[in-house]
């Protein structure tokens, strides 16, 4: 094994050496906060501008948009997943009953060998927030939204939001995840794509190919 | 990331290599198509962006503000991600790296993993290394599985496979996996790729990856992608191994608000990219078990110690210079030698490598300032090439170089403009030599020797018969004052 603490040593020296010394933490943080951030923070649209919005750039990516009240949640999702033959879906723990219609078989992550996950048709999760405008949705460990590998390994990804947490911009988002910025998250926009090939952007390489995304009205 | 690296003591200069593949028009097609479609997509999205300006100055602030305190925010990434129950590792250069990560790997008990695309682990010839020691890598982006399978070298940072065509990447799959019946469309070669890894996703247990973004506030590590096989290579593994260059340290979470703006719309012309991952540490019940993170300088704080091109390490790998460059889109990426070519490359391999190869790199520009325009943390590449290419002036004539035929000529020039009389004397000289090598429409068309250089691609006008202090003073006299 290298000698990490030599290394460690050295590379901060060097560092050092060619920064001059090193300033106290109260200084740093004050120049940290004179940093110039003129560009946009806040909404500039109402919440029916960011929910028009948010669909808009979601089609762009090929995902499919659909609106609900809250009563008529369990009914769309028996619908959408009926239309996409669905049978067989996991959902992480903390998923609201009323949401799950009868007839769909619905697996409950218990967190262990993910091949029981990889055998699923698809999945079912809520969300922590979406952002209008880069049509991105942010997962995290939380109830409803489970572990990583459960929106990655099914090859459907059907995702519910709620109106109330749509922002317009990234750093409203960044804002209201600071909270939880230890949690382990994930930003999607869209169903997994590439764009290696002549530049040409298609769907769908390792994660979920095919994303529904209900917006849930209050 | 194949198995061959670019040798720095070994590529030949930017100038001989550009020769020969400026004859290989079908890679030319190949690269224009890509770049000119991926600069129109950038276009649209930085165009819809009023306040992509301010966007770009703070991103050149944060840089700015957190390599001034390189050591500081280390030492507090470093503190927090071992906290979150992350092992962090220090190397000092490449070779010091790859043993960590070969011994890290052999630690985890695996003698093979999964990689998600990292130009840092091509920087430092990682697959060749775990190699020599009986690993097996497995590339999972795209386009690093067809540079791996066709033994090929990287030829841009974020899509290092952009030289070759449909085409030539179905010839490549169909050997490699045994297709015989694989189609040529983009979802067909994708799909055959989606069917490839799966099984390795799923069985290998230590997965190695690099990063965009170290958050020093919380010890957390960002992973920008598109297809979801970084997804995979970060979440299944029971061990994951990050490589990071010292400079990816960001100070704040919430200055990911500016990185996540910039990088995407610059990278591939996208509002935002599929995929980005962040994780602290080691989270229980999601993700591996283990994770280790390598940081290392491998000469960065060489580059940081020079406050002329310290801005080299603002650069958060996104590739538009690459794309917009005129003389990249002319030659692709191989001619630069190194896994970072373009613009981006010309400044950064030479002092990676310490000026020691790479000096032709410089001068693989015309200082158009293109690339400085679309960068999105405003590198001003033209001007840290002006002042690479004074250090490889200072660097060639030291002792014996100081007798080589350009040091020795621009001495001379030196010694005639520093009198008048002597500047003078050598017009007129000029005037007199150059006279049988005129043609009659006032040309030069050849000169001998190395000025020769120069009447190759252009020709010469012939000096004018009079100077301006000439003309003047005969003026003077013809006034009678």
């Amino acid at each position: 094994m290298a000698n990490s603490a030599a290394a460690r040593t050295e590379v901060l020296r060097r560092i050092r050496v060619a920064t001059g010394p090193a300033s106290d933490r109260a200084a740093i943080e004050a120049e940290w906060s004179g940093i110039e951030r003129a560009y946009k923070h806040v909404a500039s649209i109402d919440q029916e501008g960011r929910l028009h919005q948010l669909e808009d750039r979601l089609r762009d990516y090929d995902a499919g948009v659909y609106r609900s009240t809250r009563a008529g949640v369990a009914a769309l999702v028996e619908r959408i997943l009926g239309e996409r033959g669905k049978q067989t879906m996991a959902v992480p723990s903390g998923i609201p009953a009323e949401w799950l219609p009868a007839d769909v078989k619905f697996i409950e992550d218990t967190r262990g060998d993910v091949s029981g996950i990889d055998g699923c048709e698809g999945v079912l999760t809520s969300a922590t927030l979406a952002i209008a405008e880069t049509g991105t949705i942010v997962l995290q460990d939380a109830p409803g939204q489970g572990r990583r590998a459960v929106t990655l390994l099914p090859d459907y990804h059907l995702c519910l939001v709620h109106a109330a947490n749509i922002v317009q911009t990234v750093p409203e988002a960044i804002a209201l995840l600071q909270p939880t910025a230890h949690l382990a998250t994930t930003f999607f926009s869209g169903p997994s794509a590439t764009a290696d090939i002549e530049m040409t952007r298609i769907k769908g390489v390792h994660g979920p190919r095919f994303v529904d995304v209900i917006l849930i009205l209050d | 990331m194949s198995l061959i690296t670019f040798d720095p003591a070994r590529v030949p200069t930017f100038q001989v290599a550009a020769k020969s593949l400026l004859g290989d028009t079908q890679m030319r097609k190949n690269v224009r198509h890509a770049t000119d479609v991926i600069q129109n997509k950038r276009a649209i999205v930085v165009n819809e962006m009023s306040d992509w300006q301010q966007l770009r100055e703070s991103g050149r602030q944060i840089k700015e503000h957190t390599l001034r305190h390189l050591g500081f925010y280390l030492q507090q990434f470093e503190e927090n991600c071992t906290k979150a129950g992350g092992v962090v590792h220090w190397a000092r250069d490449a070779a010091e790296a790859r043993e960590i990560v070969i011994d890290l790997v052999k630690q985890s008990g695996s003698n093979e993993v999964i990689k998600i695309k990292s130009m840092t682990t091509e920087e430092i010839g990682l697959n060749k290394g775990l190699e020599a020691h009986g690993i097996r890598a497995y590339e999972t982006d795209l386009a690093e599985l067809i540079i791996q399978m066709g033994n090929d070298l990287p030829s841009h940072i974020v899509v290092p496979a952009l030289h070759k065509n449909r085409q030539q990447i179905r010839e490549i799959f169909k050997r490699e996996m045994n297709l015989p019946d694989l189609g040529d469309q983009p979802a067909d070669l994708a799909e055959a790729a989606r069917m490839f890894l799966r099984e390795k996703f799923l069985r290998v247990k230590t997965g190695v990856s690099g990063a965009n973004f170290l958050i020093a506030e919380t010890g957390g590590v960002c992973v920008v992608e598109s297809e979801g096989n970084g997804r995979m290579c970060l979440t299944l593994p029971e061990t994951l191994i990050t490589i990071a260059g010292v400079e990816k340290v960001i100070p704040r979470y919430q200055d990911l608000e500016v990185f996540a703006q910039l990088l995407p719309r610059s990278a591939t012309g996208e509002r935002m990219n599929p995929y980005t991952s962040i994780w602290t540490g080691v989270h229980p019940t999601d993700g591996p078990r283990t994770f280790h993170i390598v940081l290392m300088d491998n000469a960065r704080t060489k580059i940081l110690a020079d406050e002329e091109s310290r801005q080299t390490l603002a650069c958060i790998r996104c590739g538009a210079c690459q794309n917009i460059c005129p003389v990249y889109r002319q030659t692709g990426g191989h001619a630069y030698g190194s896994v970072y070519a373009g613009p981006i490359g010309a400044i950064l391999t030479p002092q990676l490598q310490e000026m020691h190869s790479g000096q032709s790199l410089p001068y693989a520009s015309s200082l158009c300032g293109a690339c400085y325009e679309v960068c999105p943390v405003k590198i001003n590449i033209p001007e840290i090439l002006i002042h690479l290419r004074h250090k490889v002036v200072e660097q060639n004539t030291q002792g014996f170089g100081a007798l080589n035929p350009e040091a020795l000529a621009m001495k001379a020039m030196a010694m005639l403009f520093m009198s008048e009389s002597r500047f003078r004397a050598a017009q007129r000289m000029g005037r007199m030599a150059e006279r049988p090598l005129v043609n009659k429409a006032g040309w030069v068309t050849w000169l001998p020797g190395l000025l020769g250089g120069w009447t190759q691609v252009r020709d010469l006008h012939e000096m004018p018969k009079q100077t301006f202090r000439e003309w003047f003073e005969q003026r003077g006299a013809i006034d009678g004052k």
